[in-house]
């Protein structure tokens, strides 16, 4: 009995580790087109992806194991290897299900310049004007983002407001009817922006140009 | 090995069976799980159908041909690892070949593991007939599970969203009837499907024998 | 770590986002097991043991696999545990309560296949919970479970008693009554959303 089930398990792993052998560059391959899929779509203009962790000992390439207490974040550049954009993920949790969006961060505005929504299962038709609502996505033209002169949060909290009632470049305005799936998205942006400038803005110059 | 006095059933029968007379989803209403969950478009169910119906060939296969060497007592657990592999294999293929796919079926790829069609076919059909005849009605099966799916998928994009395979159908004055993609129009149109088939058996014996009103439910 | 509070977790496995009525999970033994009150109650309270057990043990493995880097080993590693642990329900129900025990008969080791259990290992390391959203996880989706079960097993104890046309018999009631059910549970979401 031992030996048919050694047999058995020994087919089992042969069988797993080649799929797994085989597909790996495929799969790696595939992530990285996703991944850039999506950080292409808030950067404009981007030729390629790099990316980092950021954490309170500085910023570093994300190919080591990620540090304590670190944020990840993509650095857009163009063909000549110049800066376009920063790009983080954020998630907040909205009507269904978490709402997982991608921004971009202007360094020299301190502004965010736009989102995607990476995944989403709010209700059709109601929480997908996230993505068609032409209004609300004005809202990531220019948020502002700015820190406080210590450099340790943001001066003004990034805050979803009632429809229509926006007066401050780092308030968003909310859908009318899908307020709860705005506030995911506000509140996405303002727990990764809060955790990720701090480390970012002070080490900029390391990723600037490469 | 036949039992003495049943028919052996043709290739051809064990093809067929799992397409109709014991489609998994309408006749046997097993693996309801990942029907529900992902038929939500067309697309969808055609690639969770594929991907069932690969772990079930595979992992039947696999079981028919050690069918003599697996000892009885630990027979299930030798099914489950076997049916695993056959999942974890096809997880990382849905994942080389299409990542977009892969994040709309998620977690319920890994799921197939605790499908029970792929177990009930391993442990009552599988562990006693040859390889051949084997992959002919695990074939067949995965065919009728898949043309389930799709069935399901097909109706409630259609309904839900105003497209099939992402295509629009109707004009953009359709007003998409958005239940029928969420969870309760799952149901519903399972319900709908299985309402349809359940009148098409009664209709035949109706025919020939008037029925006798209602019955209490059982 | 994912982003929401313990609280919005409890809340969302149990109604917003219902094992059985939202996510679909756990089908078969809410077809199965709903018939009767008196069964859809144990049965519900095992399979949240068996979740909370399977949770704890997914989170241990998950680390343990990370860890030495073998993540095609993640499913197989989990069905084992999971169906360990229903082997060990099993063995304490004959042991403490022999007339449950009978009384659940064959659908106890199905708990094996019930799609919730691998469902709550699955998708707590899909969303990256941190060990105690993993246990509220667990817990919330198990209570959401039973309540599935118990408001329909009530529902249909109801309909013994009532005419119902042949044609509409058996799984397609049962899935229509559990269609309105999900609609019924739809009301829920947004709830602990937000703020």
């Amino acid at each position: 009995m031992i030996r048919t089930l050694g047999i058995v398990a020994t087919i089992c792993g042969v069988l797993i580790v080649t799929a797994y052998e085989g597909t790996l560059d495929a799969v790696i391959a595939n992530k990285k087109i996703a991944l850039e899929r999506a950080v292409f779509k808030v950067i404009p203009g981007a030729a390629k992806v790099n990316e980092y962790w950021a954490s309170p000992t500085g910023v570093a390439p994300a190919t080591a194991a990620a540090p304590e207490g670190g944020v990840k974040f993509y650095v857009a550049r163009d063909a000549a290897g110049q800066m376009k954009g920063i790009a983080a993920e954020g998630a907040g949790k909205g009507y269904a299900d978490v709402v997982r969006i991608m921004y971009a961060y202007d360094p020299a505005r301190q502004v965010i310049t736009g989102i995607g929504v990476i995944s989403m299962r709010e209700t059709p038709g109601i929480g997908d004007k996230i993505y068609t609502d032409q209004a609300f996505l004005k809202n990531f033209e220019a948020l502002d983002v700015k820190l406080t002169t210590d450099g340790k949060a943001l001066a003004h909290a990034v805050k979803v407001v009632k429809h229509g009632t926006k007066q401050n470049p780092w308030q968003i305005d909310a859908i009318s009817g899908a307020t709860v799936t705005s506030k995911a998205i506000g509140k996405g942006i303002n727990d990764s922006a809060q955790k990720l400038l701090p480390y970012l803005v002070p080490n900029l110059d390391k990723v600037g140009s490469k | 090995m036949a039992i003495p006095g049943q028919k052996i059933p043709s290739n051809i029968d064990e093809l067929l069976e799992g397409l109709w007379k014991q489609n998994p989803v309408f006749v046997m209403v097993l693996g309801m799980c990942p029907v529900l969950a992902v038929s939500v478009s067309a697309v969808n169910a055609l690639s969770m159908g594929l991907a069932t119906t690969f772990v079930l060939v595979g992992s039947t296969l696999l079981v028919s041909l050690l069918r003599n060497v697996i000892p009885r007592e630990v027979r299930i657990a030798t099914y489950i690892l076997i049916i695993a592999t056959f999942v974890t294999v096809v997880d990382y293929l849905i994942q080389a070949i299409s990542l977009a796919v892969y994040d709309a079926l998620g977690a319920f790829i890994q799921l197939i593991v605790v499908n029970c069609i792929i177990l009930g076919r391993a442990e009552a059909h599988a562990s006693k007939t040859p390889p051949l005849r084997t992959v002919l009605n695990a074939l067949g099966m995965g065919a009728g599970f898949t043309i389930g799916l799709l069935a399901l998928g097909s109706v409630r994009e259609i309904l839900g969203a105003g497209k099939l395979f992402g295509v629009t159908l109707f004009g953009p004055d359709f007003q998409p009837w958005v239940v029928m993609v969420l969870p309760p129009g799952g149901f519903f149109v399972l319900g709908a499907w299985l309402l349809l088939f359940n009148w098409l058996k009664t209709r035949k014996p109706q025919a020939a024998q008037p029925a006798e009103g209602h019955v209490h439910g059982a | 770590m994912a982003p929401e509070s313990l609280g919005q977790i409890f809340l969302g496995a149990t109604l917003a986002n219902n094992f059985v009525l939202a996510m679909f999970l756990g089908l078969c033994p809410f077809l199965g097991v709903s018939g009767k009150l008196n069964t859809a109650a144990p049965m519900g309270a095992a399979t949240t043991f068996v979740m909370l057990v399977a949770s704890l043990c997914a989170y241990g493995l998950n680390w343990l696999v990370v860890h030495f880097d073998m993540e095609f080993l993640r499913l197989i590693s989990y069905i084992v545990i999971i169906a360990s642990a229903v082997q060990l329900v099993e063995m304490v129900l004959k042991k403490y309560s022999p007339t449950l025990f009978r009384a659940l008969g064959i659908y106890l080791p199905l708990i094996t296949t019930n799609c919730a259990v691998l469902g709550v290992a699955l998708f707590q390391t899909a969303r990256e919970y941190s060990f105690l959203q993993a246990l509220t996880f667990a817990l919330g989706g198990g209570v959401g479970f039973t309540l599935a079960l118990v408001l329909m097993a009530g529902v249909r104890e109801r309909l013994q008693l009532s005419r119902i046309p042949n044609v509409v018999q058996g799984t397609a009631l049962t899935l229509m009554l559990a269609g309105s059910l999900s609609l019924i549970f739809m009301g829920f979401a947004g709830m602990g959303a937000g703020e």
